[in-house]
């Protein structure tokens, strides 16, 4: 998965992409769409070559589930999550939905845990930041808050540790 | 809400004539009294008072149609003791009509836009408009006391007309609706002052900031039933305690998700007659002042009545066991706005014996449905709706749930089940365990997507569904289809009523087999398919006895189309534009066909040419 580990090389070369080798056309759907047909990369390879759909847009309509019942859904989405700090004695929870982006979940976080964040960027992660703000998705990974839109972490984050010290730093380094 | 109910116009064998004299032909053997020929000498209006006695008994829509098709006295007298009216299509007839041929209606169930309205394939505005029923109703039926509306648009005004023209007015059912608020609401929940019902399903009710519950009587309410979960509003709780404090026969109540936990719980502490409940929101306010939670299972607990739950929007798992108390009673569950683990699912599934509805997510996943199938033996409908619906989403659910399902629950009757891996095997399996099958709706939604473990089209599987379930009435199928499912469909299918399909067969033929092969199909809707002009013109013979037919970017021309209109005055035949550019087009974008004894609508919006 392309944004799976953090110490992968997030280069062009090595991304993973939904089509079929040798297509140079990444399709622009919803970022959340990418993330997930590459697990289904690896279930086509069982399927007969013929019958592996070309690469999707969003259909109209398509699963058929009413919009109320998607509505719903979305609000359901998971909001309550644990933060833990390293070094901090007891954890907190904070209801994801009550932010609308990463500025204001770092903002509130920074508050709460009393510690200054530096910038996020890209390629360096929270570079030169004392801490740094990682969490665990639905797969049970361990990844960096910020690299995914905040729609993908909002709903694929099951809980927040804010890494310390030593631990941040190797991890800064591995990037 | 079953679609099962036939039509109420009976099949028109000759409907040049019922169009020419509204009235089934009669034998011109028969005498003109029909019931016996030594009875010649009893004047008509004695015979009728006679059959009025005995036809009020008549309850059933078939025996109703059945009778009205003896003779013209039959007719007549059938027309005036008829009391509830079935409308599968407010197109397929006017007003006036209904108002001509029953005299004496206290109850209407009408139904409006086609389905895949609901999946928005079809333009807003489209029609299917409450108000000239209502206004006929208005002058026709006085006495008028039950209206139940799926998918139809109903204005405020309409609402209040309602509440103004019939007095006696009990009960209120609007499923799918769409076009008013709560200020409608409130005019009905002001003036109805029998209101036995108001259930408002999945419907879309703007917020007018309209207080409506306090809008109900100051005196004891005859409510029985007040739902309400698809309002998107804020409710006035101390106006809502009041009133079910008030409404002695309150047994059902489904409340939005505006009402907290802790208020669901002052509700029960006061309601503990309520058979259905569909809770609020169901998550603790850790907000609140209060130093101790409040013992929610107590609540319930005292509830031994309750035997249909659902609600549990905003659901904090954790809380979830405040319902075990209940469960070991509970025939139905809803669980489908609910984002639920498998662990935090199976402990309180595995109390759940006599669990007869069960409604989920599929993020309970196999496993989840591993445990139902251990414990819920009684089991007759099932729904797993998908928690994240996108073609390529995660897939917590497969064909291991559903086999495990047919595995341990033979008295199936209805399946809808969304999942994005299945296998013919899965299906078959289940072919053979739940032979009371009469609904069965799967979708997988990754499109054209075959057996994920053989690799092969879902033709078996599909089937062995049709050949083996005798009973199945309804169908909708998915994943990699080709022509020999629907040769299955149209040799074996023969009660199928409704089909719906997508994305599925190569050719004419497959929709050739289907309009040859099911007799008694009546609500067709395809999307997506490779369905040309020969395969609809196979189907001409049937089309007048059907509801309707739906065809979405089909391979139809506009040519063919205008010949079936041509040849079948009858049948009213639109076809619903896109937005591209109308010239350039080959083929079709929607076709929506159905009978109609009073031609052409005239309401129709721009986007739908009549053909």
């Amino acid at each position: 998965m392309a944004y799976e580990k953090v110490n992968e090389l997030n280069l062009k070369d090595t991304e993973l992409r939904l089509g079929l080798p040798g297509t140079e056309q990444v399709k622009e759907e919803q970022d959340v769409s990418c993330v997930r047909s590459n697990k289904r990369q690896l279930q086509s390879d069982n399927e007969e070559e013929s019958t592996t759909p070309p690469a999707k847009t969003q259909i109209v309509g398509w699963p058929p589930v009413r919009s109320y019942r998607k509505n719903s859904n979305n609000n359901n989405s998971v909001s309550y999550v644990k933060v833990s700090m390293d070094g901090a004695p007891y954890l907190r929870k904070i209801d994801l939905k009550t932010y609308k982006n990463y500025a204001e979940l770092l903002k509130a976080l920074e508050n709460m845990f009393k510690f200054t964040i530096g910038e996020y960027c890209e390629r360096e992660g929270y570079k030169g930041s004392e801490v740094v703000p990682t969490y665990e998705d639905k797969d049970g990974d361990w990844m960096l808050v910020g690299d995914v839109p905040w729609d993908m972490f909002s709903s694929s984050c099951k809980r927040l540790r804010i890494m310390k010290g030593s631990d941040a730093l190797a991890l800064d380094s591995a990037l | 809400m079953s679609e099962d109910e036939e039509d109420q116009s009976p099949p028109p064998s000759d409907l040049r004539s019922q169009q020419q004299q509204q009235r089934p032909p009669c034998s011109p053997n028969k005498s003109r009294n029909c019931i016996s020929s030594s009875s010649q000498t009893f004047p008509d209006h004695v015979l009728e008072n006679v059959l009025e006695n005995v036809l009020q008994f008549l309850e059933s829509r078939t025996d109703r149609n059945a009778a009205s098709l003896v003779c013209k006295l039959w007719w007549k007298v059938e027309g005036l003791t008829r009391s509830e009216v079935f409308i599968g299509n407010c197109y397929a007839l006017s007003p006036t009509r209904l108002t001509q041929r029953f005299k004496r209606v206290r109850s209407l169930l009408l139904k409006g836009k086609p389905r895949f309205a609901d999946f928005n394939l079809m333009p807003p505005d489209w029609g299917a408009n409450f108000a000239p029923w209502v206004s006929t109703m208005a002058k026709a039926y006085p006495w008028l006391e039950k209206v139940d509306l799926k998918r139809i648009f109903v204005s405020d005004d309409d609402l209040a007309l309602l509440a103004h023209s019939f007095p006696g007015f009990k009960e209120l059912i609007l499923v799918c609706c769409e076009g008013f608020g709560t200020s409608g609401i409130a005019v009905v929940a002001n003036k109805c002052r029998k209101l036995k019902v108001l259930d408002l399903i999945e419907s879309e009710v703007t917020d007018d900031e309209v207080d409506w519950i306090s809008c109900f009587p100051e005196d004891v309410t005859c409510l029985e039933s007040l739902a309400f979960d698809c309002v998107e509003a804020p409710i006035n709780f101390k106006a809502l305690e009041a009133l079910v404090i008030r409404s002695p026969f309150l047994r059902k109540l489904r409340l939005n998700r505006f009402v907290s936990l802790e208020e669901v719980h002052r509700l029960l502490l006061g309601a503990p007659q309520l058979t259905s409940l569909g809770t609020g929101s169901f998550k603790h306010d850790n907000q609140s002042e209060q130093e101790q939670e409040p013992d929610y299972a107590a609540a319930f607990r005292a509830c031994k009545s309750v035997v249909c739950l659902s609600g549990f929007r905003e659901l904090m798992p954790e809380y979830l066991p405040a319902i075990l108390p209940v469960c070991a009673n509970l025939t139905s569950l809803n669980f489908s706005y609910a984002n639920i683990s498998p662990d935090m699912f199976k402990p309180i599934i595995h109390t759940c014996h006599k669990l007869q509805v069960f409604w989920a997510l599929d993020s309970i996943c196999d496993e989840g449905l591993q445990a139902v199938a251990a414990t819920c033996k009684e089991l007759r409908e099932l729904r797993i709706f998908p928690f994240d619906p996108r073609e390529d989403s995660e897939g917590p659910v497969s064909e291991l749930g559903l086999q495990a399902i047919s595995e341990g629950c033979r008295k199936l009757e209805s399946v809808l089940y969304f999942c994005q891996r299945m296998t013919n095997a899965a299906l078959i399996a289940m072919s053979h365990n739940c032979p009371e099958l009469t609904v069965f709706r799967l979708c997988i939604m990754g499109r054209h997507r075959p057996d994920h473990v053989t690799g092969k089209a879902m033709d078996e599987g599909f089937g062995a569904i049709v050949k083996n379930c005798k009973k199945l009435t309804r169908l909708a199928v998915s994943g990699l289809l080709t022509d020999q499912a629907f040769r299955y469909m149209g040799e074996y299918g023969k009660l199928i009523r409704t089909l719906s399909v997508a994305f599925a067969g190569d050719s004419d033929m497959a929709l050739r087999h289907v309009l040859e092969g099911c007799p008694r199909l009546q609500k067709l809707e395809i999307r997506d398919s490779p369905f040309g002009d020969v395969a609809l013109r196979s189907g001409m013979h049937r089309y007048y006895n059907m509801r309707f037919v739906w065809m979405s970017a089909c391979s139809l021309s506009m040519g063919c189309c205008k010949d079936v209109a041509r040849a079948m005055p009858n049948l009213v035949v639109e076809v619903i534009g896109s937005d591209d550019d109308d010239e350039n087009r080959e083929f079709v974008e929607t076709l929506y066909m159905y009978r109609s004894l009073d031609g052409p609508r005239k309401d129709a919006p721009q986007f739908v040419t009549i053909l």
